[in-house]
């Protein structure tokens, strides 16, 4: 293997051990350099294979080139240069190793070529992922860790297992289409549904992204959810079942958004939502549906982390992220808002802004494709999302009601990411041809048509008014503290609570039984001393008469015997 | 707001009126995308779709849908904040 075959994430993981070594703005410096000395390694790979060894009869492939890898090669790359420019300002020497080896190891991911290999980094993707969101050394953050951590880790030995069978089947470990028709294939497809945050199996992101630190959050949100998106691209394009999964994703976490009080969580939900998009477009599995997945996928990382930063922002200087706390700090951070709205307008499909061009890919591929429900249900979920997202989390943090909370605006180099990330949510909105080239299919297809963007800004501008309604005449939900329970109320309750009263039964029962023994002995006991004690009646000194008549008998007793 | 935090400054935004303003803006606004619809040639995939304003219902209905069915739903889903906390 040479160098110009190196994996491109390799240089993420291998620099990150340097990161310790250096102190200051060498240190900085440095950080930054990592992604980009990685987007230079990625920019001069040719298509193919590389970095093939083999290990016992199967033929390990580190570096697969293809359109589909490079294009999430390329926005994991991205999102990892954007989120360390976020992070510049912590000291934290656990998160910035984190950080960037997480980020190697989803790049890693998406060149593997082979299951096993998949299977290393989809682990590594967890292990070093679950100190970003130790690294806010809480208690809380601690459980919240162990239980993202236990997932994950399920999630891979899914693949493994499923790798496993799969190489029994067919004798080739290589990672291309799968399908659900084998049961190797059904596990790989629950493995990567975890990570997907499938219906069900979602909570986990809910639960563990909001508990995350301010930076650690931002890079949680591009990478794992992606890498699964990638996965189901390569391996179950054209699925039905993905469809329908990917349309209940669609819908179901708006209902959850909308009362949500963090509003870090309202996003997690939205992120599920917009995963939810991507899905369908996999499932529909045509070249313009595999096509809308992926740069719905890219400009979903850029604008969701704009949102992630955004409230992280907000969460760092005001010191809480929950809804019912904040309003009005349009005042204080006027930049942050700016960001805020336009990753707002990016997620609910404003024109001329990235989410459109990539959504409306999706809609159109399930509209040609006849499947109507689909069709309709991400309708609403366009809808839904332009409420509970993209209205309320602005609103909620910046404007609404006066908190009261005067605060400083963001830190230079979170607003220099943030400006970034806009800059890149437009551009792609506006000029979406180079975004459109680097797609795994030729692309033909037109967003901006007459009839695209009045559908669009008339769906944009009547959700709004809905909103504006509701909120006018006194029907808008108050923002109520308090948490909503979700899946992760089945381990965090059902199953303890079961758990614990099966074991206290147990104990009960172990109780009742020894007091049973030993009522048992002390019973047992008194029969022995009331026959043999000192005035048992076997102890009894009896008289010659007596003992010679019990003789008799017993000597009678016998000759009856024989005789019989 | 005058309790000279922001310095005696006072936001647009919090002027009375605009908030009323801002209402009509979008109402126009609103009006007018619909009224769009008679002016440029659809190439819908269902027939729904050429209806006039299918969208702009659309848009306020499903919204409006979201936030009640969201409602009713924290009935049953809301908890104290400290829910887990004694796990």
């Amino acid at each position: 293997m040479t160098i110009e075959h190196l994996s491109p994430g390799l240089i993420l993981i291998v620099g990150a051990v340097l990161v310790p070594v250096l102190r200051g703005h060498l240190r900085s410096a440095y950080m930054l350099l990592l992604p980009v000395l990685c987007g230079w390694q990625m920019l001069n790979l040719e298509m193919g294979e590389f970095g093939t060894f083999t290990a016992f009869d199967y033929s390990l492939v580190m570096l697969r080139v293809d359109k589909l890898s490079l294009v999430f090669g390329y926005i994991f790359t991205i999102a990892a240069f954007l989120s360390v420019f976020y992070a510049l300002h912590i000291r934290d020497t656990v998160q910035q190793v984190a950080g960037l080896s997480y980020a190697g190891a989803a790049i890693c991911a998406v060149f593997a070529g082979d299951m096993v290999s998949l299977f290393v980094f989809w682990e590594l993707t967890a292990l070093t992922s679950v100190f970003l969101i130790w690294a806010a050394r809480s208690e809380r953050a601690y459980r919240t860790g162990m239980r993202y951590l236990v997932i994950q880790i399920t999630s891979g030995v899914l693949l493994l297992s499923g790798a496993i069978l799969i190489v029994g089947e067919t004798g080739s470990i290589t990672f291309s289409q799968i399908g659900i028709d084998s049961l190797g294939g059904k596990l790989i497809l629950l493995s990567f549904g975890i990570k997907a945050a499938f219906p069900l199996l979602h909570n986990w992101l809910q639960d563990a992204y909001p508990e995350a630190t301010v930076t650690g959050t931002v890079f949680l949100s591009a990478f794992t959810t992606k890498l699964a998106i990638y996965a189901l691209a390569r391996g179950y394009p054209g699925t039905e079942m993905l469809i329908w999964i990917g349309a209940t994703m669609a819908v179901f976490p708006i209902f959850y958004a909308v009362i949500e009080n963090d509003l870090r969580r309202v996003l997690a939900y939205c992120l599920n939502n917009q995963l939810g998009f991507m899905v369908v477009g996999v499932g529909i599995g045509t070249d313009l549906a595999l096509n809308g997945a992926v740069s719905h996928a890219f400009a979903g990382i850029l604008y969701k982390g704009l949102l992630f930063m955004t409230m992280g922002a907000v969460l760092y200087r005001a010191g809480t992220a929950n809804g019912s706390d904040l309003g009005g700090l349009y005042k204080s951070m006027p930049w942050t808002t700016t960001f805020c709205i336009v990753g707002a307008a990016s997620i609910s499909g404003m024109p001329l802004l990235g989410g459109f061009v990539t959504k409306s890919m999706i809609l159109t591929a399930a509209a040609e494709e006849g499947h109507w429900i689909a069709w309709t249900v991400l309708v609403f979920a366009s809808a839904g999302v332009i409420y509970h997202s993209a209205i309320k989390v602005p609103y909620l943090a910046f404007f609404a009601q006066d908190s009261g909370k005067r605060v400083q605006e963001a830190p230079l180099n979170m607003l220099i990411a943030m400006g970034i990330t806009a800059f890149l949510c437009v551009a792609i909105g506006v000029y979406p041809d180079p975004l459109y080239a680097i797609l795994p299919y030729a692309v033909n297809y037109v967003p901006y048509t007459t009839a695209h963007v009045i559908t669009m800004l008339q769906l944009l501008a009547f959700a709004t008014l809905g909103f504006a309604l509701l909120q006018r005449y006194g029907f808008y939900p108050q923002e109520l503290r308090g948490i909503n329970l979700d899946t992760d109320w089945i381990y965090r309750r059902l199953v303890p609570r079961t758990v614990a009263a099966f074991m206290r039964s147990l104990v009960q029962a172990r109780d009742e039984l020894r007091r049973w023994r030993s009522s048992l002995a002390t019973y047992l006991l008194a029969r022995v001393f009331h026959y043999h004690g000192p005035r048992g009646i076997l102890a009894r000194t009896w008289a010659i008469s007596g003992a010679a008549l019990w003789v008799m008998l017993l000597l009678g007793g016998y000759l009856l015997v024989y005789y019989l | 707001m005058a309790n000279g935090k922001d310095g005696g400054k006072t936001y647009w935004l919090e002027r009375p009126g605009s908030a009323d303003k801002i209402w009509w803006v979008l109402i126009i606004l609103c009006v007018l995308l619909t009224l769009a619809d008679f002016v440029y040639e659809k190439h819908p995939h269902y027939a729904v779709e050429k209806l006039v304003g299918f969208y702009s219902v659309a848009g306020i209905v499903f919204s409006i849908v979201a936030v009640l069915v969201a409602l009713g739903l924290r009935r049953f889903l809301m908890r104290k904040e400290d829910y887990y906390d004694d796990d």
